[in-house]
Parts: C-alpha cells; structure tokens; sequence
C-alpha cells in the first residue's frame, strides 16, 4: 500500500499518446498521477517515497489485447489470479482475456464471473472478450448486446474462426450497435486440417503436417471484404504473414474500418525454433520465416500493424510434455513479452516510442473509452505505471514464472530489458528485488 | 622413458620360421591344417607362418581371419566398441586341425574368445595356438603351443607388436608409460 | 565368403584403417540418417558384412548382447519391420521383449514418457520404437537413459530401412559416388523417403523425387540449408531415364480419400513402375521397395518379381543391418 505519495526520479518518461519522450520525475499521490515533468522544481513538501529511475523508462502501463487466462474450466493451466500476476510481472496493467474457457464466455453470467474473479483476486485490470456465436460453435450468434453491456469490450470465437462467411457477416453487422469490434482468429480450417507448424522446409524435413500461408491469408481476405461490406470495426488478431499485412495495408489505404495485431513471438521467433520437435514452439498460428518477420515489422512501422499482443496461451507442462501432433497450441508469452520485444529495438528494428506505443496508446485506442483513460500518463488518470531497465539481461527460467504456463521456447535465453515495477492504480503489483523505493 | 625394443624385424623373420617348422614338426603332416589369424595383427602371421610352411614343405596353406569380437566378455566395459570384421576362413573347420595365430598372449581371454568363435563355425578336430609373445598374467587356463617369445613384463607396461603389413614396420616393443600407439588388442 | 588370398607378398591385404576401435561412432541413439557422418554411415555397412558373415553360417547366433535386454515397442502394426528387429537382437543372444502400445490424446505424452520410464525399470538397454507420430522418438529420448532405436516415425524418419537400402545398393553397385538414384511414389508422407535421401545424398549419389505434386513436400524447390537438394520429376519416364537405383514407395490407398489423387486408376496409369518404364533406367539398375508391396499399383507384379527387383535381398539385409546397429549400440559405455 503506498500511502506517501511516491516520486519516480530521473527516469526517461515516454507517453506516445502525449508524444512525451524526456527525462524527469514522475509524482503519483492518491492513486493518481499528479505531476509529470522534467523540471527540478522543488517539491510541494518533502514527506515522499523516492524511487530513483535513472537509466529506467517510465510509461504508461502496458495493455494486451489477447491473453487466455483459462479460468473458468481449466484452472489447472492458469487462473485469473496466476494470470494477472504475470502480466503485472511483465508490465501489463490491463489484460483482456479470450472467451475460449469452459464454459465460454458467451453470456452474461459468465463475463460477471470473470469480472467479479478479477476483481477480488487479480493483480491488473482484466476486461472480458465475448463470443460470436453461442458456445463458440459457429452456428448462431451469441447475444453479443447482453455481452457488451455486461462489460465485453470485443467479440471473438479465438481458436475457433467463423467458417461460416454468412455468420460473421451477421456478426460484424450485429456488432455495429455497440461500436464494439469482431476480433478474429484468422485460419481457414480446412487448409491448415492436421496441420502442427509451418508449411515449409522444416516441416518437411520433421515429417509435420504444415500449416500454409494462405489459411491465414484468405480468412484474413474475407474478413476484409466482409468488413468493407459491413463497415463494422474488425480487429485482426495475430499477424503472421507477409500475404496478411499486404492485405491489411491495402484495406486501410481503401478505409476499411481494420485494426491488427502481433505478437512477440512472431516478431522475433522463426519456425527454426520448432527443430528438435519442440513442443514450446508449437504455437498457432505457427512461427513463420524471417521474410515474414521482416514484413511484419515493416508493418508496425508504417502503422499497418496497429498494435502488439501477447497471445499468451499457458498450459501444463503433461500438456506439452507429449508427441509434438499432440501437445496443444500455445506459448505462455506475458512474462516474456518486453523482453523479447526489446531485441528489436536493440537491433534497431524499432523505435522505443514506437514500440511503447503499440502496448499502451495503440491498444487502447481500440479498447475505447468505456473503462476510463487507458495507457496514458496524463495527470489525474489513475496511475498506471511501468518501470523497465531497457539494457538489464536477464535470463528467462520459467520456473520463476507467475504464470502456471511455463511453456515457452525462450527458457533459458538470455534477454535483454526488463520490467523493473508495475504500478496499477497507484500501488506497486511488481516491482524487482533490486529496486529501492526511499 | 623410451620404447625397449625387444624383437627387431630380423628376430621376427627368424621366429616365424622356427613356429613355421615346429608346426611341420609337431602335427608330422600338413594336410589337416587351416592357419587361422586373429584380427588384427594375427592375421598377417598366419599369412608369413604359410609362406613359410609353403616354401619348406611346397604345399600351400589354407589361411583364414577370425573376428572374435561378437564373442568379446568385456563387451560392457569397452569405452569404444571393437570394429567388427568378417571372419573370412576359405574351407569349413570340421575335423581340421586349426592353428589360432596372435600377436601377444596375455590374460588368455581373446584366445578363449577366439575358440568359441571356432567352434560356433564347426567342429575342429584339435585348436593349437601359436603367439609371437606371451607376456604372462594368464587369467584362464590357456597356454600357446608354439611361442615365438617368452617375455615376462609387468601389467602396466604396454606390449607393442607393429607389423609391416598394418603398421608399416616389423618391431616389437615394450612401452612401459601408458601407450602412444594402439596395442595389442589383448593388452587393454 | 571372400577368399583370403595366399601370396607370399602379404604387406597390401591388411590396411590401418582397420585397426581396433571406432573413435568414429558417437551415437547414442539412432533416430534419423540427417546427423550421420558418411563415415558413420560406412562403418555401419562395413559391421553389416560382418553380420551378414554370421548370417551365414550353420549356427546365426553370436554371444556379444548376452545379458542386454531390448525391448520393441510398437505404436503402429508392423510384421517385418518387428521381426527384422527381433530376429537381429536374437542373433545376437539379446532377450527381446515386444509390447505393443496405442498412441491417443486423451492420455497424452505422459504414456509416452511414462511407458518409457516403465521400459527402463525393467532394465531395457534398448528400445527400438515404431510410432504413428513424427518425432515422437525424440520426445522420448529426452526421459530415458536407455538407447533409442526409431524403427519408423510418422512422416518423418526411418533410418534402418534406409542403411539397409543403402547396404543393398552398395552390396549391387559397390558405392554410392555419382550414383542416380530416383524414388518413385508418395514422397510427401514417406519417412522411407526422408531417410534416403539423407542417406543416399550424405554418402554422394544424386536423388530424384517422382510423384504428383499433391504428394510432394513443401519447400523442396527452394534453396535451403534445412534438408539435402533433391531433383524433382513429376514426368516418370524423364526421372528413371539413366538411373541405377529405382526406389518405389508403397501407396496408402487413403490418399485417394483425403483428395490427394483423383483415382487409383490414374495413379496407376502415371505412375506405375512397369517393365517398359523401366527400360529407361540403366540396364544394371536395381529395383527396391520398402515393403509390403501393393502389387499391380506402384509397381507392376513382373518388375517385382523381375530380375532387376531385389526386394527379397532388402528383407535379409533388413536383419543384418539391424544387428549391426545394436551391436554399435550396445558397445558404447555405460
């Protein structure tokens, strides 16, 4: 509990969405944010904790768009509490989680369960996504209006895309009543039957049924069509693919009202990473090529991508400890995320602010206003704060992991920049050993 | 400390020929004899011992190599397996009389080795073993019928038998520090 | 047999390199072809000839894996394939163990790695193991001491059908440098064909692949450095034209349920090893095939049958092969 206002020191402040990016304090009292600034002022009183952040980047809390937090119905993957501990671990202050539980969350009673769970066990804000359809089924449309006012703040069969054209047609024109967009798992099922990895060499040479390319891309394609006929709001979930951000970019020139998303692992990690039948990278959609790794930045940059998501996706260790055909989708991605994404701007690759931007401002322009000002430091907006050392090394040993989820292809890599405090409305719900509040 | 050479090229030329008539010698006749090497180095004595045999007595000796490692008892405790060859003996064994022909006898655990192997092929009607060295440290009660020298050494020297034909040189020698060249298959 | 030549002039016949130990074999496991050295893989030929030697004698049993327990496992029927293994472990005074499991999701990987755990307290030295899943192996060989034999692997790897293969081929055309070798059939889910190409390109010969593009693998006709080059001839009269080795692969009739073929009839018709097709090859070519043969469907009954066909001779060298590798195996220490 802090109950002295806290003063963040000498710290490098980056806001994107006030287009901040100097040194100086940072003064959160009450919960909110009270001053920011670079001025060495002197201090209305002296009774403060101090936090010296120099050498550290201070910035709003980040948001991930995509999470499964597998609570309710596989509680022993991950739970609500476990989940958010991570992504405060990680720098997340607001996580929205998919709907793929068990139940799903397709009615109203299930997203108060999740809300009122999160309320009195998790670590961050946590903000449901609904289903399309009823019971993830894909047959009739879930009552996507009793969703949005329970607190749903997209719609999403995640995992399980829509095959039928005409039902996510009638879902997009649905959703068009509350604003709220069709996020959407892009895979044609038919295509990628049986598939483990990527279609390619490697799955050649491992013997892997191969998911190609285009079961992304021609989802991806009608979703397109589908939204320029609706004019509803389509969020494309996890960009994989060259074919995709081509797609994508094209839409936007064009109007279309699409917003897309990718994730840490598909901007850093290959399908190389899969040799040796491990299951920690069996992931979907798969990882690709460098080509695509490479368009996929590109895609960031030119603000074809709109934000970065971790698809965190945890299970058991039994449940990938199997043959590859039978370990389950996944990498648990919370505690990983600014990490990984920090290579790329240690290669250059990207832009701090850009990259700050696509976790904070960027997800939640799509989030929208409904729960309040969201990854911005803007004075009286509750303090949301995240604290990292982008040249700290650390090594990933998932074994220190909040999460349940130790399933990654990252343990035991060596990463550079990590998350040194996370500050959820004003109280600290991570902070690292090392760090020294006076 | 330096290799004690203790059978030049010229002694093992003369050795060969002394087994060579004792051979002639013992078994009166040739008619029933197979010269049997074991790999590796036994096999090119057997070869010299018929060259030998041929030249005192004008028959031509039937030669074959034997590979006594599928019949190894220290399989398990080898740090590297032995390269298994054909063993590769021109006539059948039954009733013959078989002369085993190896380097150095040692602990008589190849030798014994070399027998099962023998038999597995047929039924011989007598096993002779003939050795250019035996150093002694006998484990089984094994004893060579023709030695081309008695050599007593301690355990922890290394026997070095280097042959022309393999080696590129006829010497053999006694290294007493551990080995800088592969040894005799009995030694290890 | 080989005669021993009888020459005073000896100092040729015996050479160095057979000398006592093999610094060169450093596997602990044999799971797939793609991490052998040609080296690796010629030592293994040379210790079959020696097997084929004690193949051939009145009494095929030899004492060397006295004491040393291998265990078959099998997630997939198979009749030769197990019983190659089995008589190879018994030849060798192995005690052989055979279990047959079934692979489900509804277990998971824990009964892998949980039989295995169970094949190890029974004091397996070796397991040789089938399964429907690529891979699987490998999972495996993470949580076990004991040595793993993959006798065939999903899509994936086969590598002792590929070293007898490669033993048949050498025992015909004496080695493997500029060969042609061309296989025929449905590559893309043939872990027979995987294994041979690493096997034929590691050891110099040039391999063909020959099928519909439905059954060929992705990415083969990229430039990579993932898997070895491979020519690719849809057209079978252009790929056997000079070959020496011809390789058919066995047909899964379901790949005509799954969309991969129109018809059997029509793969029939484009891609059956017939003796006029076969006239294309070199007159010396060797036929193989990895068995059991749908005779009249990749290959016709008088090829498989013919002269040139050494099917029956891949089963024999099938035996030899396999004690060659449990015997390299067994050796190392422990």
């Amino acid at each position: 509990m802090i109950t002295k206002p806290l003063l963040i020191q000498g710290g490098r402040i980056i806001d994107p969405s006030q287009g901040i990016d100097e040194v100086g304090n940072l003064v959160i009292s009450e919960g909110k944010i009270s001053r920011l600034g670079s001025g060495q002022a002197s201090l209305p009183g002296s009774d403060y904790d101090v936090l010296n952040a120099e050498g550290l980047i201070v910035c709003p809390g980040f948001i991930d768009l995509h999470c499964h937090l597998r609570q309710p119905g596989f509680e022993e993957k991950e739970t609500i509490s476990s989940g958010s501990r991570a992504a405060a671990r990680g720098g997340f202050t607001t996580i929205c989680c998919m709907p793929n539980t068990n139940p799903p969350l397709d009615s109203r009673a299930t997203i108060d369960y999740v809300k009122s769970v999160a309320a009195s066990e998790g670590a961050v804000r946590v903000l449901p996504i609904g289903c399309i359809s009823r019971g993830r089924k894909g047959k009739e449309l879930a009552e996507m209006g009793e969703l949005a006012q329970a607190g749903a703040i997209a719609f999403s069969d995640d995992g399980q895309p829509l095959r039928s054209s005409l039902l996510m047609r009638q879902a997009m024109e649905y959703s068009l009543a509350f604003g709220l967009p069709v996020i959407d798992h892009c895979e044609d099922t038919a295509l990628s039957e049986g598939g483990q990895m990527n279609e390619g060499i490697i799955a050649t040479r491992l013997g892997l049924c191969g998911i190609p390319a285009a079961a992304e891309e021609s989802i991806v394609a009608r979703d397109l069509a589908l939204a320029e006929l609706t004019g509803a709001r389509l969020h494309i979930a996890h960009t994989t693919t060259e074919g995709s951000v081509e797609l994508i970019r094209r839409a936007k020139e064009k109007g279309i009202r699409v917003t897309a998303e990718v994730t840490p692992h598909h901007l850093t990690l290959t399908e190389e990473k899969v040799l040796g039948y491990n299951t920690n990278a069996k992931v979907n959609p798969p990882l690709r090529t460098k080509r695509d790794i490479v368009a996929l930045i590109g895609g960031l940059k030119e603000g074809v991508i709109d934000i970065i998501a971790t698809d965190h996706a945890p299970h058991t260790g039994n449940d990938k400890l199997s043959e590859f055909a039978l370990a389950p989708f996944g990498i648990s991605g919370l505690e990983t995320a600014l990490g990984s994404l920090m290579s790329l701007v240690h290669a250059g690759e990207l832009t701090l602010a850009m990259l700050i931007a696509k976790l904070t401002c960027g997800p939640a322009k799509i989030i929208g206003t409904g729960y309040g000002k969201l990854g911005s430091l803007e004075t009286e907006a509750p303090a949301e704060v995240t604290i990292f050392d982008p040249n700290r090394e650390w090594l990933v040993d998932t074994s220190d992991f909040a999460s349940k989820g130790k399933n990654t292809p990252l343990n035991g890599e060596k990463l550079k920049g990590k998350v040194m405090a996370t500050i959820y409305q004003g109280k600290f719900v991570y902070k690292d050993e090392s760090l020294a509040i006076k | 400390m330096a290799n004690k050479i203790i059978m030049t090229a010229e002694d093992i030329r003369r050795t060969l020929a002394r087994i060579a008539h004792e051979i002639i010698e013992f078994n009166k006749s040739t008619e029933r004899l197979i010269l049997v090497g074991m790999r590796t180095r036994g096999v090119p004595l057997a070869m010299r011992l018929a060259a030998n045999i041929e030249h005192f007595e004008g028959v031509k000796m039937p030669v074959g190599a034997l590979d006594f490692s599928l019949y190894r008892d220290d399989f398990n405790s080898l740090g590297l397996q032995p390269i298994v060859k054909s063993t590769d003996i021109p006539i059948g064994v039954s009733d013959r009389v078989i002369v085993l022909v190896d380097d150095v006898l040692y602990t008589g655990r190849s030798a014994r080795a070399a027998m099962d192997a023998l038999i597995d092929l047929g039924r011989p009607q007598a096993i002779q073993l003939a050795v250019l060295i035996d150093r002694g440290h006998r484990e089984l009660p094994i004893r060579a019928d023709y030695v081309g020298k008695n050599m007593p050494s301690a355990r922890d020297e290394k026997m070095q038998v280097q042959l022309k034909e393999v080696d590129g040189v006829d010497e053999v020698a006694i290294i007493p520090t551990p080995p800088v060249k592969e040894e005799s298959h009995e030694g290890s | 047999m080989r005669e021993v030549k009888q020459k005073d002039e000896l100092a040729p016949e015996v050479r160095p390199e057979i000398l006592a130990t093999t610094p060169v074999w450093q596997h602990r496991h044999i799971l797939d072809l793609d991490d052998f050295a040609p080296a690796e893989i010629e030592l293994v030929l040379e210790t079959t000839d020696a097997m084929k030697e004690v193949l051939s004698r009145p009494i095929k049993k030899v004492p060397v894996l006295r004491g040393k327990t291998v265990i078959t496992l099998f997630y997939e029927p198979s009749t030769r394939t197990r019983s190659s293994f089995e008589l190879a472990a018994k030849n060798l005074s192995a005690d052989v163990i055979s279990l047959s499991a079934q692979a489900s999701s509804t277990v998971k990987g824990e009964s892998l790695v949980d039989t295995l755990a169970t094949l190890e307290a029974l004091g397996a030295d070796i397991v040789v193991m089938r399964h429907s899943y690529s891979g699987a192996p490998y999972i495996a060989t993470r949580h076990m001491r004991a040595s793993m034999v993959n006798a065939g692997d999903g899509w994936h790897a086969h590598p002792t059908q590929a070293l007898l293969d490669l033993y048949t081929i050498r025992e015909h055309k004496g080695g493997f440098k500029g060969l042609k070798a061309v296989i025929i059939g449905d590559i893309k889910h043939s872990r027979v064909a995987r294994s041979n190409i690493w096997g034929l390109t590691a050891m110099g010969a040039e391999v063909s692949v020959c099928c519909p593009f439905t059954l060929l693998p992705a990415g083969l006709d990229v430039v990579q450095h993932h898997f070895p080059k491979v020519h690719i001839e849809p057209e079978i009269e252009s790929a056997l034209c000079g070959a020496d080795v011809v390789m058919t692969l066995r047909l899964q009739l379901e790949r005509q349920q799954s969309g991969l073929l129109p018809s059997i009839r029509e793969y029939v018709k484009l891609y059956q090893l017939t003796e006029a097709r076969l006239a294309k090859a070199k007159a010396d070519a060797i036929v193989l095939h990895p068995g059991p043969v749908n005779e009249d469907i990749e290959i016709s009954l008088a090829v498989a049958q013919g002269p040139q066909s050494v099917i029956n001779e891949q089963i024999t060298n099938g035996v030899a092969v396999r004690m060659a590798l449990l015997y390299l195996l067994a050796g190392g220490s422990r």
